[in-house]
């Protein structure tokens, strides 16, 4: 899978950028590998004993394959992010049967996160206009998420009435399907590449559910 | 006549006071009616009963007819009403969908989910956009448009459905001075090149004075005065009513105090003082 996520950006000219992405990671699965390494209940194969430490095979085993996984599902978010706009996503998904409802929510959640950080800086901006102290020591800075927490929850449900009624009036519940504003190219080679990769989950899943693999710990 | 309310007497979920009172009150296509009032008047109430969101979206009790286009309001459902009577609120940022990447794609929002060809909905959307003088604001992002194009990009949205009905709930309230005045021109054009029944609640009323042919002041849910938008703006109990008259009816008043006598020619020039 990482194998696959590599050859992927690196096709799609991102390799570099992905990079530092990945790396985000880091402080996760080193505490991924230390927690396991370390503590793996029930293991009694030690690498070493180093005083009161007692690392274990089995411990280090099961702490690489999740630090694999988490690498692979972070390597695979990484490359999707930097390759595929969400709004060319949303509108794809839509393209292929995503229910109006659904695409709205997804799309608007995308698109409060910026908003919502927006409307938080005014807020503490006003705050601190008022005199409230919204820097220096951290338990102060945490002081000051009250009031900063009230109108920001309140401003987001109050808005939430009038956005209902805002979409009311642009026959949002109108029946059927919405109009397709765009064709996104979707290649022979894409589409045997997308049903191979279905397939084979499913294969494994079958396969898995029949014991023919080997339980993961 | 494209709005009509007749005997409208309406009432909030868990209110006991009625927000409307016996409101009659028409619109014919083309005209431009303002509506003043003082705070809790109820003319933010009467914007959502004349578009049929009250009682339709929000509940509550509604007595009296109100008739949109030939349709009465509880008769249809929400999108049937969207397409007869578009509604514009105060906020510029609760009105655009949050889901558009472009000024473009968020007044297509409506047109789409009509489901109309695609080629309909372009032509309904470059028509808005034209309309308004906004084809320049098409590829920009709406999240960061200013309050008063975004206002106009809302505005656009609703005039993409083409309803024969525009209800407009203080739709420059929150916007300086500039954004006013691109809302208020473009107003103008939407009243004179669409031939549209407007119904726009302000509280400038210096922008009534030169868009609005007709005025109704609003108390308590009910009309109080209605008329000529001239007259009406000139009524001397307009302040008590918590109405501000405009600035040109203030000047003329001042002078008329002062005795000083106002030519003819500069009538035109004050109406549009403060629009």
């Amino acid at each position: 899978m990482i194998a696959v996520c590599a050859v992927s950006a690196h096709a799609a000219g991102i390799l570099r950028r992905s990079v530092p992405l990945v790396l985000l990671s880091v402080p996760l699965l080193v505490s991924i590998l230390l927690v396991n390494t370390f503590l793996y209940p029930g293991a009694t194969d030690p690498i070493v004993d180093v005083g009161p430490l007692r690392p274990t095979w089995t411990g280090l085993a099961a702490a690489l394959q999740a630090t694999l996984r988490v690498l692979a599902f972070g390597f695979s978010v990484v490359v999707l992010v930097l390759t595929t706009e969400a709004d060319h996503l949303l509108a794809d998904l839509e393209r292929r049967g995503l229910g109006r409802r659904a695409t709205f929510v997804l799309g608007s959640t995308l698109r409060a996160i910026p908003r919502t950080s927006g409307r938080a800086g005014e807020i503490t901006e006003a705050q601190r206009a008022r005199g409230l102290d919204t820097e220096g020591r951290i338990w102060r800075r945490v002081r000051g998420i009250v009031p900063l927490a009230g109108p920001l929850i309140v401003g987001a449900l109050t808005d939430v009435e009038e956005q209902t009624m805002a979409l009311e009036a642009r026959a949002f519940t109108a029946p059927g399907r919405r109009t397709v504003l765009r064709a996104f190219p979707d290649s022979r080679v894409q589409r045997l590449i997308r049903w191979t990769v279905i397939l084979a989950c499913l294969a494994l899943l079958a396969a898995s559910i029949a014991g023919l693999l080997e339980p993961l710990p | 006549m494209t709005l009509v309310l007749e005997g409208v007497r309406y009432r909030y979920a868990g209110a006991r006071a009625s927000a409307l009172d016996g409101v009659d009150l028409v619109v014919e296509a083309g005209r431009v009616t303002g509506v003043v009032g003082a705070n809790d008047a109820g003319k933010s109430t009467l914007c959502l009963v004349a578009a049929g969101l009250a009682p339709g979206v929000i509940g509550g009790h509604l007595a009296g007819r109100v008739v949109v286009a030939g349709v009465e309001t509880t008769q249809a459902r929400p999108h049937e009403l969207a397409q007869r009577c578009g509604i514009l609120f105060q906020n510029p940022a609760t009105q655009l969908s949050g889901t558009a990447a472009t000024a473009w794609e968020e007044v297509a929002f409506g047109p789409r989910n009509l489901a109309l060809p695609l080629d309909e909905v372009v032509e309904r959307v470059e028509g808005a956009l034209a309309a308004l003088g906004i084809s320049g604001l098409a590829d920009r992002d709406p999240g960061r448009l200013s309050g008063g194009e975004a206002q106009l990009v809302a505005l656009a949205s609703i005039l993409a459905l083409r309803p024969a009905c525009l209800v407009l709930d203080e739709p420059t309230s929150q916007l300086d001075p500039h954004g006013t005045r691109l809302v208020g021109e473009a107003l103008g054009r939407v009243a004179r090149e669409l031939g549209a029944a407007i119904l726009v609640v302000e509280h400038k009323t210096a922008i009534l004075a030169r868009l609005a042919n007709e005025v109704v002041v609003l108390a308590a849910g009910r009309v109080v005065r209605a008329g000529p938008a001239a007259e009406v703006l000139d009524d001397a109990q307009l302040e008590g009513l918590g109405v501000e008259p405009p600035p040109s009816v203030q000047i003329r008043r001042a002078l008329r105090v002062a005795g000083v006598a106002l030519p003819a020619a500069a009538e035109g020039a004050l109406t549009g003082i403060g629009a």
